[in-house]
């Protein structure tokens, strides 16, 4: 039993969005497979790819919301993610040494660290998107760019580069123990958890006046604007949406893998923009969709092939994607009017 | 000039960034002995200078206002383009471009190895943003991954080196014929992409090609880089490092003069032409008759060309490579010299590449924060100055 919990976790943990990769020796690989002839294996790779494929989604999210409402590539979104990550690390660190239940520190933690980032998606959006809002289309991005350097650097100097340990907020589930060779009751939490905030932002977008507005804004700015609309609050709120999810996701995956440090929010950023454009940039069943096949891609491609090029085959996916389909899955290919 | 209204504005600023900050700056703590270290002071620190720097931002805003509905009332001549008449004055140019020349003839002589390391690095730079220029300036693709070509270059030479003994005059010129190929290569998926996209993808490029040459051990040696690659040599002379490291300096000037004399021709050609308005106006470019697929191809494949030839220099400048030379700072940095220089403008990548390049060397002080200020620079510059230090002027034609 020790043995086979100690394998998931190498699997699923350790190849986890860019963390430092543990990896298993080729022999080792071939031992594991021994041990796992077909079926187990083949499940425990396949929850393992759900798992990623729904923090993928928490953070393509973002990506997809912004770019639907102002076409913008948001590059600094990765740093987001990582701020949250990191402000889930400091809060939860300092509520521990006060002695504070288990489920407390978890709320709390998931409140602030939520707080924080979409504080930052919203400052970022005012100083170096907004003003270039009818700049040329390469000026915002570049800016972006900017930004996302700036962000990481800027935690890098006021923390450590060195990887942290980050303690285990979610607990561990009794009752998932017959399962443990499987999924992990943290696992489960990841997936429930993505489940429900991906429901909400679902109804939030469909049923309620400012989701209305989010889609309006989304198909046509400047009528929005005829219409009433406040459009730049419109924007504003999507930042603040999109980054508290990122940071909800930080939160998860940083718990799961048990370790962060400032430069996590470049490969996540990409895998995740690349899971948006998979699915059709700008539509969010599409980034769910897409997030949920490279996850997937990447569990089994990891699991079955080889995990040396983990991070190649995302970037790999994206090429032939933007190859064969530049639309994505469920996106429209859009047709530029003269 | 500045009202109270601004200066409750630059309060509220202050708190907000003081309240931003908070949990990063004042707090760091050590997870495995759970202690706590709080560092109040910075948190005043962030909260007077973002009031500081809002103040002066809107003192900035309210006089350049006052001037120009000034200059549009007619009270006031416009007086920037007197200001800085001389600067157009031949005779100004002509000392200006003999100082220079005189300088950099005589630079070996004056300083040490160590600076002339350095100043080779520096010009290094001054190719790669020439050849971004190209991509990123001239024709307006982004590519963020143009040390992909960088390292491509520098492993040609490290590779075929050690596999056939070749020198570097030989994989000088194939070193740039290798960058084209791959840019083509590249160039090819990413045809139909627009500009977003583009980034993303070239950004993906450059990471597959740091990742494989990490990890396929047999063909590049992994991450322990191949070493022992020679520096260029001068018809079999024997030289000391010393002579070596001021033969490689004599010969990175010629690049550099190399690459502005073709670089210049090169955007006052068709093609160059061709890129101009592809950046402008992709659709009224296709209007005109220009041929997209084969503008954006050559524009990518000459691009690469120098980032090739600039890493087969850097191989034999270091003598020793690996994969971690060539990762995506190196793009960010190449593409911050071509943003701060001004886009397009061959001047103005040349003092960009100078300026991020030396300034960090010589302020030795800010070599922690070097990123971060890169960082800073792009989003500054995209926000007030988006044409770059020295703004390209564009060639008119005279109509007859």
């Amino acid at each position: 039993m020790v043995v086979t919990t100690h394998a998931v976790t190498v699997i699923s943990a350790s190849q986890f969005l860019g963390y430092a990769t543990l990896g298993l020796e080729p022999d080792q690989l071939l031992q594991h497979l021994a041990r796992y002839p077909s079926m187990d294996y083949f499940i425990e790779l396949l929850f393992s790819g759900l798992t990623r494929g729904s923090i993928y989604a928490l953070l393509a999210l973002g990506y997809t919301m912004v770019y639907g409402i102002i076409g913008l590539i948001n590059f600094a979104h990765g740093e987001i993610y990582m701020i949250g990550a990191y402000t889930a690390l400091i809060v939860s660190t300092v509520l521990s040494i006060y002695g504070l239940p288990p489920l407390t520190i978890l709320v709390v933690t998931a409140l602030a660290a939520a707080l924080w980032a979409a504080a930052y998606g919203f400052t970022v959006e005012r100083l170096a998107y907004r003003p270039l809002r009818n700049a040329p289309r390469l000026s915002p991005l570049i800016s972006a760019i900017g930004m996302s350097i700036f962000l990481q650097n800027f935690v890098l100097l006021a923390q450590t580069s060195d990887f942290q340990p980050f303690p285990s907020l979610i607990p561990e589930l009794a009752f998932m123990e017959p399962f443990a060779a499987v999924i992990g009751s943290k696992d489960l939490t990841i997936l429930i958890v993505a489940a429900l905030v991906m429901i909400l932002l679902t109804f939030m977008i469909k049923f309620t006046r400012t989701g209305k507005a989010m889609r309006a804004t989304s198909q046509d700015r400047k009528m929005a604007l005829l219409v009433g609309i406040n459009v730049d609050n419109i924007i504003s709120i999507t930042f603040l949406i999109g980054s508290a999810l990122a940071a909800i996701g930080g939160l998860l995956i940083a718990s799961h893998v048990g370790q962060i440090n400032c430069s996590i929010g470049f490969i996540a950023g990409i895998k995740a923009f690349t899971a948006a454009v998979l699915g059709g940039i700008g539509s969010i069943p599409g980034a769910v969709l897409g997030s949920f096949v490279l996850g997937l891609t990447e569990a089994f491609a990891t699991g079955y092939v080889s995990s040396d090029y983990e991070d190649a085959f995302a970037f790999a996916l994206l090429v032939l994607i933007l190859i064969f389909r530049p639309a994505g899955l469920l996106g429209k290919a859009a047709i530029d009017k003269v | 000039m500045i009202t109270l209204k601004d200066i409750r504005k630059a309060i509220g600023i202050g708190l907000w960034f003081m309240f931003l900050t908070f949990p990063l700056l004042v707090i760091k703590v050590n997870p495995v002995e759970k202690t706590v270290i709080w560092r109040w002071h910075t948190m005043l620190l962030v909260g007077v200078a973002s009031f500081g720097v809002y103040l002066l931002y809107r003192l900035v805003l309210t006089r350049r206002d006052v001037r120009q509905e000034r200059i549009r009332l007619g009270q006031e001549q416009e007086t920037t383009k007197s200001n800085l008449h001389f600067l157009k004055a031949p005779q100004f140019r002509q000392s200006l471009a003999g100082t220079g020349i005189l300088f950099v003839l005589v630079f070996p002589a004056l300083f040490s190895t160590y600076q002339i390391n350095i100043m080779i690095t520096a010009l290094m730079y001054v190719v790669l943003g020439l050849g971004l220029n190209i991509v990123v300036g001239v024709a307006g693709l982004l590519n963020l991954g143009y040390v992909a070509f960088y390292a491509v270059g520098a492993y040609t030479y490290a590779l075929l080196h050690l596999h056939f003994g070749l020198g570097f005059w030989t994989v000088l010129p194939l070193g740039g014929l290798l960058g084209a190929v791959f840019g083509i290569l590249l160039g090819f998926p990413v045809l139909r992409l627009r500009g977003d996209y583009l980034a993303i993808v070239t950004l993906g490029f450059g990471e597959i090609i740091r990742l494989v040459l990490e990890n396929w051990n047999e063909f590049s040696k992994g991450p322990s880089g191949i070493a022992d690659i020679p520096r260029p040599g001068f018809f079999g002379l024997d030289m000391s490092l010393e002579t070596a490291i001021i033969y490689l300096y004599y010969l990175m000037i010629g690049m550099v003069i190399f690459t502005i004399f073709v670089v210049n021709r090169l955007q006052n050609s068709r093609i160059g032409r061709a890129w101009f308005a592809l950046r402008e106006d992709e659709i009224a470019c296709q209007a005109m008759g220009i041929d997209k697929t084969r503008t954006k191809l050559t524009a990518f494949a000459l691009g690469a060309t120098w980032a090739g030839m600039a890493g087969v220099f850097f191989a034999a400048k270091t003598t020793f490579i690996n994969p971690a030379s060539f990762t995506f700072i190196e793009s960010a940095i190449i593409l911050c010299i071509v943003v701060l220089g001004g886009m397009g403008s061959i001047v103005g990548v040349i003092v960009g590449a100078l300026v991020l390049i030396l300034v960090p060397e010589y302020l030795r002080v800010f070599a922690d924060y070097r990123m971060l200020v890169f960082g800073a620079v792009l989003v500054v510059m995209m926000l007030l100055r988006p044409q770059g230090i020295v703004a390209n002027v564009r060639r008119t034609y005279l109509q007859p």
